[in-house]
């Protein structure tokens, strides 16, 4: 009998050469890459043998209870993480699966990650949320007030869903004068948190003012909202944020740090929005003032006319008419122009006016047949008393003048 | 920024010439002046508010940054 170890292994066809170990490496590394399970994996485990290597990179294990791996968290991507992993504590990683030749380790390169659990959560969320508060990220004295008026609204959420649409409905019923721009961000998983400051960022510099939202959803589907790299995004936002994450009872970090909570999207779209309808009606209350105004305006001013002459000479006074004449027919015609009936009402009015100052001017006094006494300098006599008898004074008529004696005065009676 | 002045501030500028009309202490050239431009504030104010198609943009990743394209929510 041959033991078959002893026989010497020559290469034959068919059966491939030996390899060395470095291309066995390689192999099980091209492997594990080619195959598409194994990259961008979810992988729940629990985290232990944490260390941070003083550049900043993270390796931990994950295992479960009959099995671990290793896995490397970069700095770039620990500094993202927006919570602080640590030993016993239950987490869902994303990453790649990656084989390190040197030590012949299979690891797996973390991208990301959340807690998962309801203890995990409640934990990192605390942790999280004392961490803020204690720099003063959440006082109110840091609050802005929403701007009454935007002119340009953004709105960060997922483009699909209802979130979206029930906000864009309400802002379109409300407030059609804004413009809204969707900054479209994942609201769960991994990527989110960076997804959402991405959008909140490029968004900012476009708008007045911010809608952070999103619907409801469990504990882990909200989590991304708590996470700390996206509240201080919130924090330093150029303009206001009001948040919208998920039912009313949900509190997230995000719903500490914004300016303003609304209890849901909905309502976060009416906080934003000013009623257009109510607008209108203070526009048109404005308009029917300013029309009040001037009428009351001109109302005096007709009472002045009266006593014109006095100060005024016919030729003088006809182009002070004339002139007032050109703007009231302007004024008329732009209050014609005007929507809301009650303005237009104002402008009957107002041309009634018009019309009455023309009347009421001297010269169409004089056209119906009414005179002004005169001395003979021209200075109106307005009152008997101004004269005696024996004094020369005039009568101006629409035609022309009649010098006249004083016979005698008479005190009313 | 040069853009023209923002509803609020069309707003305001109406009440101001709806105040200082009220005052009743301006002469009647000047309070026509007043009323003129108060009703060109009015006719802004009008106008923005009838405005009634509202633009909603979404953000969108392209090869020159970020560019805005006509956004209909889906509705479900």
């Amino acid at each position: 009998m041959m033991d078959p170890i002893a026989v010497p292994w020559e290469p034959r066809p068919g059966v491939p050469a030996a390899i060395t170990v470095s291309q066995l490496a390689r192999l099980i590394r091209e492997t594990v890459r080619a195959n598409p399970i194994l990259n961008r994996i979810l992988v729940r485990g629990e985290v232990s043998n944490l260390q941070t290597a003083p550049a900043g990179h993270v390796f931990f294990t994950l295992k479960d209870a009959t099995a671990q791996v290793s896995c490397t968290l970069f700095r770039e991507d620990a500094e993202l993480l927006g919570f602080e992993l640590e030993d016993g504590m239950d987490v869902v990683v994303s990453g790649d699966v990656d084989v390190f030749p040197r030590k012949g380790t299979v690891q797996l390169l973390v991208r990301a990650a959340t807690p998962a659990g309801v203890g995990a959560f409640w934990a990192a969320y605390q942790r999280t949320r004392k961490k803020l508060a204690a720099e003063g990220l959440f006082d109110a004295a840091r609050k802005r007030s929403l701007p009454s008026f935007p002119r340009r609204i953004g709105v960060v959420t997922s483009e699909m869903g209802a979130v979206v649409h029930d906000i864009v409905t309400i802002l379109r019923r409300r407030y059609p004068v804004a413009h809204v721009i969707v900054a479209p961000a994942l609201v769960q998983g991994p990527g989110a948190p960076a997804s959402l400051r991405r959008a909140l960022a490029v968004v900012a510099d476009r708008v007045d003012v911010i809608i952070l939202a999103r619907g409801g959803g469990s504990l882990e589907d909200l989590w991304c909202f708590n996470d700390e790299g996206l509240a201080r995004a919130v924090a330093t936002c150029r303009v206001p944020v009001i948040s919208a994450i998920g039912h009313e009872t949900d509190v997230t970090i995000a719903d500490f740090v914004a300016d303003v909570r609304a209890p849901t999207p909905s309502a976060a779209a009416e906080l934003v929005s000013p009623d257009s309808e109510e607008l209108a009606v203070q526009v048109a209350d404005m308009g029917r003032r300013l029309a009040e105004e001037i009428r009351e305006i001109l109302s005096v001013s007709l009472g002045r006319v009266r006593g014109l002459g006095e100060q005024m000479s016919s030729r003088g006074l006809r182009r002070g008419i004339e002139a007032n004449r050109a703007r009231l027919q302007r004024i008329q015609e732009a209050l014609a122009s005007l929507g809301p009936r009650e303005i237009l009402r104002h402008q009957d009015r107002l041309a009634g006016i018009g019309r009455r100052l023309d009347l009421l001017s001297p010269l169409a006094t004089l056209q119906r047949g009414y005179a002004i006494a005169e001395r003979e300098d021209g200075h109106v006599i307005a009152h008997a008393t101004e004269v005696a008898s024996g004094d020369a004074m005039a009568v101006r008529f629409q035609d022309g003048r009649v010098h006249v004696h004083v016979d005698a005065t008479q005190e009313p009676a | 920024m040069t853009e023209a002045p923002t509803f609020e501030e069309s707003l305001r500028l109406l009440e101001e010439k709806v105040d200082a009309l009220s005052r009743g202490d301006l002469p009647l050239d000047r309070a026509l002046a007043v009323f003129e431009e108060g009703l060109a504030l009015f006719r802004r104010c009008h106008a923005i508010l009838t405005e009634s198609e509202q633009r909603v943009t979404k953000l969108v990743a392209a090869a020159e940054g970020l560019t805005e394209e006509p956004f209909v929510a889906d509705g479900t």
